[in-house]
């Protein structure tokens, strides 16, 4: 049996975690903690550690040191509980083009305990008029969306979503933003990455910027906002609003987002 | 750089527009499904089974080259190498001499004999490059006759007495005892009564290699398996589940080819049916795990593709596939009874053309059961799960 909940512990902490591979140190002492019932963005320049730092979490990967809890448990002690509580989105699945959006929710959502039902999470993620097409025939951004709703089905606690809007047209993002929306409005947590500055104010309570397998700091999007001072950075362009989090972001890492 | 902030997340969140999760009553109070009374149907194994079954009915090259092919393949050897009865026999005469008439009309009572005429240089040319057998040239009186033909080659010797018969006999020869001759064919001994049984071998250890190996490693390639790894989805239902799909299309693949060869050509079934599906099955799963094993660590379908092409190609020719797997040198036998195509395919034609029971088969049981046990453990010992 899943035990209960304790809501009052945070989400997700992360302390002094660290990963390498063969010669590339991806996480270097990383420190995070996400409460119940937010949504917590991670941002940061590609190689950063974002995707190996959640997938650490997802129980995907070992750590070579440092600590992870998530809703309370350990990957070593608690693995079948915490795989029934997450809810999770990779960046590259593809899941299989002959099946049905519908029989690909009812496989995943066969593996579960406690799962939801599979046309109230279509509907959920407005899949509605593609439940018995294939997979295949989908667009980018119902793909996505069905990768989303494959991690709803399980009736998920906690929702890591690992650039879920990378690659989508501005009509499927916004549709994402809602189903994210919605999900958080039920008091579950979030943690996503993202390389939209603008995603990441919208939708995220608290953000961390990582670079270098280390968070270089966090708070909320307005907070990191105000605390930057950005008058030695040149203005890109004329200003229609004062500054923005990618400012934040090109002053702390001195690169923009999309840099390698 | 500076040091992580820590802030209450309580400030940031009040500026998030909420969404109400629309939800119906309705929806909220419909009863979440109790995990082990949930209906047959919705039980992970059944699914990932279905899956299975999906993904293979919906690709239509599979199922050509599991079901259509194999027909294909038998049907055509079938025909090409089915039996016309006696094979006749060329022979020339030299025209031109005293006894070239009376030795054609003798000739020509036997059927089996084929005769052409041919003046002396052309008939040199005739019996040189092979178009006959045997020349004949009659003697200048009408008793003697003379034979050319090459005493090395037996098809020329059968010649040479099938000619003289009927030149003795059209001669006035009276055969001193009566003789009456009973035709028979047996079926078994057939190439094509060979050929099905090893078939059937062939596509047993194709599609449970092919069908596990190719889609467990597209699975990883496309980071599905690693998405399912995500789940709490159990690794060995999910192995299983390629394991259910196998036997439901194993039976399928054995009534086809089997129920082909017997009804178009009448490939005997001597043995119990039962035994034959048992030795199916066991083939089976024994091929199940080689297949596993070979998909075990590959990343890519190109990977793959070799390893299984580098397992199967060597049995496909050494054990007895198309040919018998006697005539390899007497060396390497030991090594040929070892591999576990030769072992189903010694089984399935000790049953099907000998009526061998399942004891009599035991020591090829315990070969293919060997290499199941082997190669599925060591697949689970190498699998990689991402």
């Amino acid at each position: 049996m899943v035990t209960p909940l304790d809501n009052s512990a945070p989400a997700l902490r992360v302390e002094g975690l660290r990963k390498a591979y063969d010669d590339v140190v991806a996480v270097d002492g990383l420190n995070l903690q996400v409460e119940t019932g937010e949504c917590f963005g991670l941002l940061g320049p590609n190689g950063a550690g974002k995707t190996t730092t959640i997938e650490i979490c997802e129980g995907l990967l070992a750590a070579d040191s440092g600590s992870v809890e998530v809703l309370g448990r350990h990957w070593e002690s608690d693995a079948r509980d915490l795989r029934e509580l997450l809810g999770i989105q990779l960046q590259d699945t593809q899941l299989s083009e002959k099946l049905t959006v519908d029989e690909t929710l009812t496989l995943f959502q066969s593996f579960y305990r406690d799962a939801r039902d599979v046309g109230e999470v279509v509907d959920h993620v407005d899949l509605g008029e593609k439940r018995y097409s294939r997979v295949g025939g989908l667009s980018g951004g119902q793909k996505q969306r069905l990768a989303v709703a494959c991690a709803l089905v399980g009736n998920p606690q906690l929702l890591f979503l690992d650039e879920p809007t990378t690659g989508l047209d501005p009509v499927s993002r916004r549709q994402l933003w809602d189903l994210i929306a919605k999900f958080q409005a039920e008091g579950k947590t979030i943690v996503l990455t993202t390389h939209y500055m603008e995603e990441a104010e919208r939708l995220c309570d608290r953000v961390a910027i990582v670079d270098h397998g280390r968070v270089i700091a966090q708070g909320t999007p307005r907070d990191l906002i105000e605390s930057v001072d950005v008058s030695h950075l040149p203005p890109p362009e004329p200003r229609t609003t004062s500054v923005t989090l990618e400012d934040v972001f090109v002053s702390l890492t001195g690169r923009t987002l999309r840099d390698e | 750089m500076s040091e992580p902030r820590s802030l209450d997340p309580k400030e940031g969140r009040a500026r998030i527009k909420r969404v109400p999760f629309p939800l119906t009553e309705e929806q909220a109070s419909r009863p979440r499904l109790p995990f082990m009374r949930r209906p047959f149907m919705k039980r992970s194994m059944v699914q990932l089974t279905l899956v299975r079954f999906r993904e293979f009915i919906r690709e239509p090259e599979a199922v050509f080259w599991t079901f259509i092919f194999p027909i294909l393949l038998a049907a055509g050897l079938g025909i090409a190498f089915r039996q016309r009865g006696p094979d006749k026999v060329q022979v020339g005469v030299v025209t031109g001499l005293a006894g070239t008439g009376a030795v054609v009309q003798s000739l020509a009572r036997d059927s089996t004999l084929v005769v052409t005429t041919y003046d002396d240089s052309a008939a040199a040319r005739a019996l040189r490059t092979g178009k006959v057998a045997l020349l004949v040239v009659p003697g200048s009186a009408k008793d003697s006759v003379r034979y050319v033909y090459d005493r090395g080659r037996s098809e020329a010797v059968n010649a040479r007495l099938m000619v003289d018969r009927a030149v003795q006999n059209g001669a006035g020869r009276v055969d001193a005892v009566r003789a009456t001759d009973t035709y028979v064919t047996e079926a078994g001994s057939r190439y094509i009564d060979f050929l099905i049984p090893g078939l059937l071998g062939m596509n047993l250890m194709g599609s449970s290699i092919w069908g596990l190996g190719f889609s467990i490693v597209t699975a990883r390639s496309k980071k599905l398996l690693k998405r399912l790894m995500a789940t709490p989805m159990s690794r060995a239902q999910y192995l299983l589940s390629y394991l259910c799909s196998r036997l439901v299309f194993l039976i399928l693949e054995v009534v086809t080819l089997v129920g082909f060869g017997h009804w178009a050509f009448g490939v005997p079934l001597r043995g119990s049916l039962a035994t034959l599906l048992l030795i199916c099955l066991l083939g089976a799963v024994s091929f199940g795990g080689l297949g596993l094993l070979t998909a075990s660590r590959a990343r890519t379908t190109e990977a793959v593709s070799g390893i299984m092409n580098f397992i199967m190609l060597p049995m496909w020719i050494f054990s007895g596939v198309f040919f018998s797997s006697a005539n390899f040198p007497h060396a390497v036998q030991p090594f040929i009874k070892l591999l576990p195509l030769t072992a189903v395919n010694d089984a399935l034609r000790a049953n099907m053309l000998e009526g061998a029971s399942f004891a009599a088969v035991t020591p090829q049981m315990l070969v293919i059961l060997v290499w199941g046990v082997v190669t599925f453990f060591a697949a689970l010992k190498l699998f990689r799960w991402r």
